[in-house]
């Protein structure tokens, strides 16, 4: 797993590439966790280039919308591809995360 | 009758590739599709990511023993097995998956992940050991 982060006019885009499995997920939630803590806006994941994620990946999500929600923010993610996209959605994750295809478009919502 | 191969090792997280990696070439080499290969480590690694955690006390070291391959009705079968303490994680509820956000709880998702992708799960307590069997269609 790769994890990078940019911001763009105040909100952060965080990109995670590769595998999300149960080792790399405590990274992933640290990472993410810290970055919600540091700002006031709505989180980006781009998941353009994660190819899997398991429900450890999947905790790491809730626990980051978990503290988004308490400053009424959300977790946008961009770019699942079908394998992740499945997960989410047989895990009932997407009923509270939000879904984009490019980054652009997750930007105008925010 | 297909014989399974079979991989033992401690059950430590730090084994947890070389377990998915020996299954996932076998279902590669039986034809399997991409989208059932990962269906199959993901559902393997949730299974023994629960054993890694719970099946045995700390400090003590024990073993899982994973057997996989063909069987003779076009499955693919994931043959789990550890001596730890009983647990059929086909006992657990289902999580509730409509739940608001603040309410939701992780546990149990990765249990629900497996009984969704696999074709077929069964669990047996035999000889003070837990056998959990996966079974998947290609």
């Amino acid at each position: 797993m790769e994890l990078s982060k940019k911001d763009v006019d105040g909100t952060v885009v965080v990109s995670v590439r590769g595998k999300l499995d149960t080792v790399a997920a405590s990274e992933f939630e640290k990472y993410i966790v810290e970055q919600v803590d540091k700002s006031e806006n709505s989180l980006i994941v781009n998941m353009s280039e994660l190819i899997y994620i398991a429900s450890a990946g999947l905790r790491a999500v809730l626990a980051a919308t978990k503290k988004l929600r308490e400053k009424q923010k959300d977790i946008l993610l961009v770019g699942l591809q079908k394998t992740v996209k499945d997960v989410f959605k047989i895990a009932g994750f997407l009923s509270f995360c939000k879904v984009f295809d490019t980054e652009e478009s997750a930007l105008e919502q925010i | 009758m297909n014989f399974l191969s079979q991989i033992t090792l401690p059950a430590t997280l730090d084994n947890l590739s070389e377990f998915i990696e020996s299954v996932k070439s076998c279902a590669k080499k039986q034809g399997f599709s991409q989208k059932r290969i990962s269906e199959i480590e993901l559902s393997l690694e949730e299974v023994l990511v629960n054993i890694f955690d719970y099946a045995y006390k700390k400090n003590e070291t024990g073993d899982v023993k994973v057997s996989y391959g063909p069987d003779d009705d076009n499955h693919f079968v994931i043959q789990i097995e550890d001596a730890g303490m009983p647990f059929d994680m086909l006992s657990l509820d289902k999580p509730d998956l409509t739940a608001d956000v603040s309410e939701r709880e992780i546990g149990g998702i990765g249990v629900f992940l497996v009984r969704e992708l696999m074709d077929d799960v069964q669990y047996r307590r035999e000889n003070a050991k837990n056998i959990l069997t996966l079974k998947v269609r290609n």
